[in-house]
C-alpha cells in the first residue's frame, strides 16, 4: 500500500505502508543509530514523535527481546528499507508485524537522507504519515503547524510502584519515561530498585529513606513539567545522592534555577562525543533529546559543568555542589548505543556506599 | 594535549615492495601520515624501498631514502640522519617488525631513538602471540582455546587434545603467511612444519577452529588521554576461515543487532585500553551466530589494510589523526577535515553501505588452487558504495575487471545438482556466483546458509538480485521495473541481455523515464551536520547532492581500478601525480576510482573524487552530471585506456594522445605500416585468430614463438611455444575467452632488452633514461630486472633508441606519454612492444632522474612545449648514480602457482636499489627483494641443458663465495668437468636424500633452476620451485639473475651500504654540485 510523510512545510515523499495505515501526525526527528531500532521505537521518550532512521537498511535482524519499556512509544518509523527476511538468533518476528500489531504507522521506501537535510536545515517539524492517496494539503498543514508532543510524562509512567529486587543500595527511581535499562543497569549491580510513576510526591519517596534516588529520560519539553520540578526541589534539599539522566537532568537543572532551551534538530543518535570536564577524556554517548540546559544559565555555585558536548558545546551534564547530585543530559544506560558511559553507575553506587565522600567527578580512569 | 615539542624530526617507515598482504593501502597511509607531519612542521625522514609509492615523492617527505628495508640500514640511516623518534605504525607489518627488531637489540635506546605512535611493549603484547593471549586472559576476553607451540611434537599433542580441525597462525608473519586450517595429524605436521620456519620467532599458534562464525572488526582509535572511537566496524561476509583481505567484506556490519554490537564494541576499548594503544587499531572478533559468545581473533596495533578500507568507506583519514595522536595531540584537538565543524573524536555513521571484494590473481595463476583460506592471496580489492546492499555488491562486481557483471557471469548450468551442493561447500573466489546458480535452481536459503554458513540474510539478497534476474526476463520492462533493476544498480547491458533488447534502448527507455544515477556525499555523520567533502557515490532515485561547478577548465581523470599482478600501484602514482598537474595548470580536476588502498581515493587529492566502478556506464554517468571539457586515459593503465572509446562516443574529448592512435600501436596491420615508413625493424610475426592459424604462422617464422593476445597488460596470456603442442595449449587459454581482437604469434628473439619512458610534446621527445634488463628477452619487463642507466649499450645503439623513439612517437602522434620496447641484437635494434601511454617505470625513472615526467607529460598534454619547460629535446643526460629495479613475488601464497619467470607477468611489486656502484645498487636491490644471503652457505643448481655453459661459470663464482653447492647428475657433472667442486644429489623419486630432502632439511639459502622453455609445467623441477618458495628459500628461474646475484655478492660489504637521499640532495639533480652540472649539461643541450 502505498503511503506518504507529509511535513508542515508542505514537502510530501512517497513511500510504501509498513505498519498500522492508521494516520499518525506527530514530531519528525531522525536518529542517526545504525543499529538499535527496536531500542529506539520503545523508549519512551520518542513518545509524540515519529522517528527517521538515517540507515538505509533497516530490520536486518528483526525483533529481539530488546525492548526498553512496554510498548512502542514513537508514532512512527520511517525508514529507506526494510528488510525482508531478518536473521539473528534471537529474532522474534518482523518489525512489520510488530507495527501492525501495536497499531504504529510506518513507512518504507524514503529519501531518508534528503529527509534528514530538510530536517536538519528546516529544524524539528511536525508531520503526517498516511495511506490516504487523496490527501489535502490545505487541510493537513495548519492541522500540522498546530500540533504539539504535550505533556506526555504522565502517558509514559508506569502506571504503580514495582520493585527489582536485589541485595545492595536501595534506589528509588523516578519513572518520567524511563527506558528498562535504568533500573536494569543499576539491578545487574545488586541495587534493589524501586519504581515510582511520575507523580509520586517527593516526601513519600524520601519516607522510604532510599540511599539514592534516581531521575530517569523521559520525553517532550522539560519546562512544562511544573509539578514535578516542585518535588524535586524537595529531593534536591534532602541529602541523599542522586543521579539523573536526560529528562531528569534538565529537571534538576530548571528546580535549580536554570533554564532550558530547544535545539534546532537534536541530538539523537550513537556517535556523539562528550568530553569529562574532570579527566579531559572524551567518550562516545547514546543521546536522545530535543531540548538542552543553556550551559550559561547555571549559577556555577550552584552546579558545575560536568559534560560538554565536543560537536557543538551544549552542556552534557552537572556536579552539584556541596551535594551527592550528579546528572547527565545523554544515556549512559545505552541500549541502544555505546556502553562507554555505564561507569556512572558504578559511581552512583561509590557516591551510595559513601566510598566517595566529595561530588567531585573523579577521574573516570578507575572505572574502566 | 598539544603536540609534543620533543618530536622535531621523525623517520617514518614504509611497508616496502607491494606483495600480497601488504599492498597499497601503506602508501596511502604513509602518504597521509607524511603530510601530517610536515603541516606540524616536523622534519620528516622517509624510507622505503618502493619506488612506485606517493610517499617516496620528493615532496612528501624531506629526506627519502628507497633503501632495502634492512634492521641495518635502519641503523646506518639512524647514525646519518639522528631523528629523534620513529613512526613505525604506518608502514604495516614490515615497518612493525623492523622497529622492533632495533628495539629489542638496545639500538633505539642507545640512539636516543623514540618509537612514536605505539610502545614496543604494546607491540610486544599484541604480536607476540603468549604474551597477547596473557593480556586478554588478564582482562576477561576470550581468545579461541590456543597454544602456542615451537614444535611439531607441541602442536601434535595439543591439537589431539582440543580436537580437530585446528587453525594454524605463525607469529609474525604478513597476510597469514604460512598459516592454514589443519583437518588431521597429517595435515597439521604439512602446515606446522612450513609455520614454524616462516615464523620470525619460530612460533606458530595452535587453535581450536571457530570456522563458520561470523567474522567481525572493528577499527579503533585512542589517544594518549584514553579516548577511545570506532571508526566502523566490518562484516565479512565469508564466515570465519577465509583470510579478511580474501572475504567479501561489508560496512558496516548488516546482521549484528545492537547488543552484538555493542558488545564487541566495547570489548575491543578493553582490549585496546589493555594494550595501551595510541593511534589507529584493528580488532577482529569471530562471534558465534547462535549465541553471544565470541573470540578475539587478532589485533593489529597499527594501521592496516582494513583501515585504509574504513577510512575511504566512512570518509574518516585514520592515518592523518593516527600521525597527529603520535604527535600528542588528542581526538577533541583534531579537527575532522570532512565537516569542518566536528572533532575527530566522534564515531561516524553512515547512511549508505559499503562493499568490497578482493581481486585474486588466478586469471594470473591459472593453475593455482582457487580455494580460499586463512592465507591471503588478494592482490588488491575493490569498494563500492551504494544505499542498498544488492547495489554495492554490483557495483563491486563489475569494479573487478575480470569479465564479471552481475550474478550470471559464471557459467554453472552444466553442474549438477550434487556437483553444484558440492561446489557451495568448496570456499573459493565464485562463491557468490555458485549461490546465485543454487538459489535459480530452487535450493533453498536454508540450504545453501547450512552448508556455506554464510548468513541468510546475505543469501537472501542474492536471492533479490536473482529473482529480479528473473523477473526482467518474464516481466512486461514497465518504469517501475526498471527503476527497481537501476536501484539494485544493473547495468544496463545486462538488463538488455535478460530483456531481449540493445544497451542502447535500455539506455533510451531510461531516458525517456528519467532514471539516471543522482550522486550523494561521504560525510561522515548520515547528513546531520553540513559537510563539505568532495567525495562521491552513485545511486538510483533521490536528490543530486553534486553542486555544479564552473568556470574552470574540467578535467576527468580515470583511475586504475584494483591493484593486480601487471598493472599495481605505479598507475595510482601517474593518476595522482596527473591530477597535481592538471591542478597546477588551472584545471578543476575530476577522479573516477575504485580502489579503497589508493592514494588517489584520498577525497583531497582531485577537486572531486567519484568512488565508482570504471565500466562505460558508469562513467558515462559521471560525465551527464559533470560535463568535463576533457578526459585523460594515458595514465590510468589498461583499465583508464579500455575506456578511451566510450569517452569518445559520449563525446568527451581524450586529453593527449589519440585513442586512435593508441589503436595503431596494438593494431599490428596499421603498426607494421608505421614501423616500415619510420624503417624501424621489429620481429617478424603474424595475427591470428585460431590454433590452426597459429601453428601455420609458427613454422613459417620457426619455433621458438612468443604467443600473446592483443590490448593486454603484463603479458597476460602471453607464452613462449617451442612446438606445436605448446600453440594449442596457449591458444586454448587465450580463446577461453572471447577475444575481440586478433592474438599475436611473433619469432622470439633472443637479445637484450631496453625500455624507454618518454614525454612528447607532439614535435620533441624528451627521454629521461633508458633502462636495460639484466635478463635477457623472453621474461616479461615487469619481472626483469632494470638497470639505469644502461650499462652495456654503446653510444650509437643509444643514438638508435632515441631516433626510433623520436619516429615512433612522432608517427602516432603521441601528446604525453610513451613507453617503448627494444631488443638489441649486437649493434641491431629491434621494437618489441610500444604502448603510448603511462608505464610501469615511469615512478622509478623519474625520481632517479629528477625528470616529473607526468607533471611533463601533462603540461604537454595542455599545449606546452618540451623546449618551453626547459628541457632540451633527446635523451637526458645520464646520473651519475645506478637504480636497480628488482621485482618482488609473492609465490609463497599462491598454491600451485609455477614460480619460473617468462613473458607472462608474475611479481607483485618491485623494490630500488641506488647507489654510485653498480654492484652496490643490485646489492641493495637483492636486499630489498628478500634476498638475504647467506645463512647457511649451501645452494642447489640444475639447470636446463642450454644454460649449462654459464652456470658452470655461476658455480665457480659461488664456490669461491663459499658456498657449497648440491647440484643433481646433469648439472654436476658439468660442473665437476668444469672443475667446479659440487655435491651430487638424487632427483625426485630417487632414493633419499634428494634434492627435496634438502630443501625440506630447511638448510638451503639459494635454488637456482632454469626451467624448460613451454608448457611443461609438472615435471620435477615444478615440484623443487614451489616447494623451495613454500618453505621460504630463495629461487631464481633465470640464469642471468643468479649471474647478476654473484656480482652483488663478490662486490658488495653488507655492513657499509652508503645511503642515497633521493630528496633533491646527493647525488641527483637537487644536490647544488649535481644540479650545477646537469644544468651545464643540459644548456649544451639546448644549445
Amino acid at each position: 500500500m502505498k503511503a506518504f510523510l507529509i511535513l508542515e512545510d508542505g514537502t510530501v515523499f512517497t513511500g510504501k505502508s509498513i505498519g498500522s495505515g492508521k494516520d499518525a501526525v506527530s514530531e519528525i526527528v531522525f536518529n542517526t543509530s545504525m543499529t538499535g531500532y527496536l531500542e529506539i521505537l520503545t523508549d519512551p521518550s520518542y513518545a509524540g514523535q515519529s522517528v527517521v532512521m538515517t540507515y538505509p537498511l533497516i530490520g536486518n535482524y528483526g525483533i529481539t527481546p530488546d525492548r526498553e519499556s512496554r510498548k512502542i512509544w514513537a508514532r512512527g518509523l520511517i525508514v529507506k528499507e526494510l528488510s525482508r527476511t531478518p536473521s539473528n538468533f534471537r529474532c522474534e518476528g518482523t518489525i512489520q508485524a510488530l507495527l501492525e500489531k501495536e497499531e504504529v504507522a510506518g513507512i518504507e521506501g524514503i529519501d531518508t537522507r534528503t529527509l534528514t537535510k530538510i530536517l536538519r536545515e528546516k529544524g524539528t517539524m511536525n508531520g503526517l504519515i498516511t495511506t490516504d492517496e487523496h490527501y489535502d494539503l490545505q487541510q493537513i498543514l495548519p492541522m500540522l503547524k498546530k500540533y504539539t508532543i504535550g505533556d506526555v510524562v504522565m502517558e509514559t509512567t508506569c502506571q504503580e510502584v514495582y520493585r527489582l529486587e536485589g541485595d545492595g543500595p536501595r534506589v528509588a527511581l523516578l519513572d518520567l519515561g524511563a527506558k528498562d535499562n535504568i533500573a536494569g543497569s543499576l539491578n545487574r549491580r545488586g541495587c534493589q530498585v524501586t519504581v515510582y510513576p511520575a507523580d509520586t510526591s517527593a516526601e513519600r519517596i524520601l519516607g522510604t529513606h532510599p540511599d539514592g534516588i534516581m531521575l530517569s529520560n523521559g520525553p517532550g519539553d522539560p519546562s512544562s513539567c511544573t509539578a514535578i520540578i516542585q518535588e524535586i526541589k524537595k529531593l534536591y534539599a534532602s541529602d541523599v545522592p542522586i543521579f539523573a539522566i536526560c529528562l531528569g537532568h534538565q529537571l534538576m537543572a530548571l528546580a535549580n534555577g536554570a533554564s532550558t532551551c530547544r535545539l534546532k534538530y537534536g541530538h539523537r543518535g550513537g556517535n556523539h562525543p562528550v568530553k569529562d570536564s574532570g579527566s579531559g577524556r572524551v567518550y562516545i554517548s547514546s543521546q536522545n533529546h530535543g531540548y538542552a540546559v543553556e550551559r550559561k544559565s547555571m549559577d556555577p555555585s550552584i552546579a558545575k559543568e560536568a559534560f560538554v558536548n565536543v560537536n557543538d558545546g551544549t552542556n552534557e551534564g552537572f556536579v552539584y555542589m556541596g551535594k551527592k547530585i550528579f546528572t547527565v543530559q545523554f544515556h549512559p544506560e545505552a541500549s541502544p548505543g555505546p556502553q562507554d558511559l555505564a561507569w556512572l553507575f558504578d559511581r552512583f553506587l561509590d557516591m551510595m556506599k559513601g566510598v566517595e565522600e566529595c561530588p567531585e567527578m573523579k577521574r573516570s580512569k578507575k572505572y574502566w | 594535549m598539544p603536540r609534543n615539542e620533543a618530536i622535531q624530526k621523525v623517520l617514518v617507515i614504509g611497508s616496502g615492495p607491494i606483495v600480497i598482504g601488504q599492498a597499497a593501502e601503506f602508501d596511502y597511509a604513509g602518504t597521509q601520515a607524511c603530510r601530517s607531519l610536515k603541516e606540524e612542521g616536523i622534519e620528516v625522514v622517509l624510507l622505503n624501498s618502493n619506488p612506485a609509492t606517493i610517499m617516496t615523492d620528493q615532496n612528501i617527505a624531506d629526506h627519502v631514502y628507497i633503501e632495502p628495508l634492512t634492521a641495518e640500514t635502519v641503523k646506518q640511516l639512524i647514525l646519518k640522519e639522528h631523528p629523534d623518534s620513529i613512526l613505525p605504525t604506518l608502514g604495516g607489518q614490515a615497518a612493525l617488525n623492523l622497529a622492533m627488531e632495533l628495539e629489542e637489540d638496545g639500538f633505539l635506546c642507545e640512539h636516543q631513538v623514540k618509537l612514536i605512535g605505539t610502545t614496543s611493549e604494546t607491540i610486544k603484547k599484541a604480536e607476540d602471540r603468549l604474551a597477547f593471549k596473557t593480556a586478554m586472559e588478564k582482562i576477561g576476553e576470550p581468545c579461541a582455546a590456543s597454544l602456542v607451540v615451537e614444535s611439531i611434537e607441541e602442536g601434535m599433542e595439543f591439537a589431539e587434545s582440543i580436537g580437530y580441525p585446528v587453525v594454524l597462525r605463525p607469529a609474525y608473519t604478513l597476510g597469514g603467511s604460512g598459516g592454514g586450517i589443519a583437518h588431521d595429524r597429517e595435515a597439521l605436521i604439512r602446515i606446522l612444519e612450513n609455520g614454524l620456519r616462516l615464523s620470525r620467532t619460530h612460533q606458530v599458534l595452535v587453535e581450536r577452529c571457530i570456522a563458520g562464525w561470523k567474522e567481525i572488526e572493528y577499527e579503533v582509535m585512542r589517544d594518549s588521554n584514553g579516548s577511545c572511537i570506532t571508526v566502523c566496524n566490518m562484516e565479512n561476509i565469508d564466515p570465519v576461515g577465509v583470510h579478511t583481505g580474501d572475504s567479501i567484506v561489508v560496512a558496516p556490519s548488516q546482521t549484528l543487532g545492537d547488543k552484538e554490537y555493542q558488545m564487541l564494541r566495547t570489548s575491543a576499548f578493553r582490549i585496546i585500553h589493555e594494550l595501551n594503544i595510541t593511534g589507529g587499531c584493528n580488532v577482529q572478533y569471530a562471534l558465534n551466530p547462535d549465541s553471544f559468545e565470541y573470540c578475539v581473533i587478532e589485533v593489529n596495533p597499527r594501521v592496516s589494510r582494513s583501515s585504509a578500507l574504513a577510512s575511504k568507506a566512512t570518509g574518516y583519514p585514520i592515518a592523518k589523526v593516527a600521525a597527529r595522536i603520535a604527535l600528542g595531540y588528542t581526538l577533541d584537538e583534531i579537527r575532522n577535515a570532512v565537516t569542518q565543524k566536528t572533532y575527530a573524536s566522534f564515531e561516524p555513521v553512515l547512511d549508505y553501505c559499503v562493499v568490497k571484494i578482493p581481486r585474486l590473481p588466478f586469471d594470473k595463476f591459472i593453475r593455482a588452487k582457487h580455494t580460499l583460506t586463512t592465507q591471503m592471496k588478494a592482490t588488491g580489492e575493490v569498494m563500492s558504495i551504494c544505499d542498498n546492499f544488492e547495489g554495492a555488491l554490483m557495483k563491486a562486481i563489475r569494479s573487478l575487471e575480470q569479465h564479471v557483471d552481475s550474478l550470471m557471469s559464471f557459467d554453472y548450468t552444466q553442474f549438477s545438482k550434487e556437483a553444484l551442493l558440492d561446489g557451495l561447500a568448496l570456499v573459493d573466489d565464485r562463491r557468490i556466483w555458485k549461490i546465485a546458480e543454487a538459489l535459480r535452481r530452487g535450493i533453498s536459503c536454508e540450504r545453501i546458509h547450512e552448508i556455506t554458513k554464510i548468513d541468510p540474510w546475505f543469501i537472501d539478497k542474492l536471492a533479490r538480485l536473482v529473482e529480479m534476474e528473473q523477473t526482467l526476463k518474464r516481466a512486461p520492462l514497465t518504469q517501475e521495473l526498471l527503476a527497481e533493476a537501476k536501484r539494485m544498480e544493473f547495468p544496463d547491458r545486462v538488463i538488455a541481455g535478460l530483456t531481449g533488447r540493445t544497451e542502447v534502448q535500455i539506455r533510451s527507455l531510461r531516458e525517456k523515464y528519467g532514471i539516471r544515477a543522482v550522486y550523494r556525499m561521504v560525510d561522515t555523520c548520515a547528513a546531520e551536520f553540513e559537510a563539505r567533502t568532495p567525495y562521491y557515490y552513485s545511486v538510483f532515485g533521490g536528490e543530486n547532492e553534486v553542486q555544479k561547478t564552473e568556470g574552470r577548465k574540467k578535467v576527468l581523470i580515470l583511475g586504475s581500478g584494483p591493484i593486480r599482478i601487471g598493472q599495481g600501484i605505479e598507475f595510482d602514482f601517474c593518476s595522482v601525480h596527473c591530477t597535481w598537474a592538471f591542478k597546477k595548470e588551472g584545471y578543476e580536476t575530476i577522479i573516477v576510482n575504485n580502489n579503497p588502498e589508493t592514494v588517489s581515493t584520498d577525497f583531497d587529492i582531485a577537486d572531486k573524487l567519484y568512488f565508482e566502478p570504471l565500466t562505460p556506464e558508469d562513467v558515462e554517468h559521471v560525465v551527464a552530471v559533470e560535463k568535463p571539457d576533457g578526459a585523460v586515459v594515458q595514465f590510468g593503465g589498461q583499465t583508464a585506456i579500455k575506456l578511451a572509446e566510450a569517452l569518445g562516443k559520449m563525446g568527451v574529448p581524450v586529453l593527449g594522445t589519440a585513442p586512435e592512435d593508441v589503436d595503431a600501436a596494438e593494431d599490428r596491420e596499421l603498426f607494421d605500416k608505421i614501423l616500415e615508413t619510420c624503417k624501424i625493424p621489429r620481429p617478424k610475426g603474424k595475427t591470428v585468430y585460431t590454433a590452426e592459424e597459429a601453428r601455420k604462422a609458427a613454422h613459417s617464422l620457426g619455433y621458438p614463438v612468443l604467443v600473446r593476445p592483443s590490448y593486454v597488460l603484463g603479458g597476460q596470456g602471453m607464452q613462449i611455444a617451442v612446438n606445436d603442442h605448446d600453440v594449442d595449449v596457449f591458444m586454448g587459454i587465450i580463446n577461453q575467452i572471447t577475444q575481440d581482437h586478433p592474438i599475436l604469434v611473433d619469432k622470439y628473439l633472443q637479445g637484450k632488452e631496453v625500455e624507454v619512458d618518454a614525454v612528447c610534446d607532439g614535435e620533441d621527445i624528451l627521454i629521461p633514461g633508458i633502462m636495460e634488463h639484466i635478463e635477457r628477452a623472453g621474461i616479461h619487463s615487469g619481472d626483469s630486472v632494470s638497470v639505469y642507466p644502461a650499462r652495456s649499450l654503446s653510444e650509437k645503439t643509444k643514438e638508435t633508441i632515441v631516433d626510433y623513439t623520436g619516429k615512433l612517437a612522432r608517427s602516432l602522434h603521441v601528446i604525453g606519454l610513451i613507453n617503448i620496447q627494444f631488443i638489441v641484437c649486437g649493434e641491431e635494434v629491434y621494437v618489441i612492444e610500444v604502448n603510448p601511454r603511462s608505464s610501469r617505470t615511469v615512478p622509478y625513472i623519474s625520481k632517479v632522474t629528477g625528470v616529473p615526467i607526468v607533471t611533463l607529460a601533462v603540461q604537454a598534454i595542455t599545449g606546452k612545449k618540451l623546449r618551453d619547460l626547459g628541457y632540451a629535446p633527446g635523451l637526458f643526460p645520464e646520473s651519475d648514480c645506478f637504480a636497480v629495479k628488482m621485482p618482488v613475488f609473492s609465490f609463497e601464497k599462491i598454491r600451485g602457482a609455477d614460480v619460473s619467470l617468462g613473458p607472462e607477468m608474475k611479481s607483485t611489486g618491485e623494490c630500488l636499489g641506488i647507489s654510485g656502484r653498480f654492484e652496490e645498487a643490485l646489492y641493495k636491490a637483492f636486499l630489498g627483494a628478500g634476498i638475504r644471503l647467506p645463512k647457511y652457505k649451501n645452494m642447489i643448481i640444475s639447470v636446463r641443458e642450454e644454460d649449462k655453459k654459464e652456470a658452470v661459470e655461476i658455480g665457480r663464482r659461488f664456490e669461491r663465495l663459499g658456498y657449497q653447492i648440491y647440484a643433481t647428475k646433469g648439472t654436476h657433472e658439468a660442473m665437476k668437468a668444469a672443475g667446479v667442486k659440487t655435491v651430487q644429489v638424487n632427483r625426485l623419486g630417487q632414493e633419499s636424500p634428494t634434492l627435496l630432502d634438502l630443501i625440506l632439511g630447511h638448510e638451503i639459502d639459494l635454488v637456482i633452476d632454469t626451467p624448460h622453455q613451454g608448457s611443461e609445467h609438472t615435471g620435477d623441477g615444478f615440484i623443487i620451485r614451489r616447494n623451495a618458495i613454500e618453505t621460504g628459500v630463495n629461487v631464481l628461474t633465470a640464469i642471468d639473475t643468479a649471474a647478476a646475484l654473484a656480482t652483488s655478492l663478490e662486490n658488495t660489504d653488507a655492513g657499509q651500504l652508503t645511503l642515497v637521499d633521493i630528496a633533491g640532495k646527493v647525488p641527483f639533480s637537487g644536490s647544488q654540485e649535481g644540479f650545477e652540472r646537469k644544468e651545464k649539461k643540459q644548456k649544451e643541450n639546448m644549445v
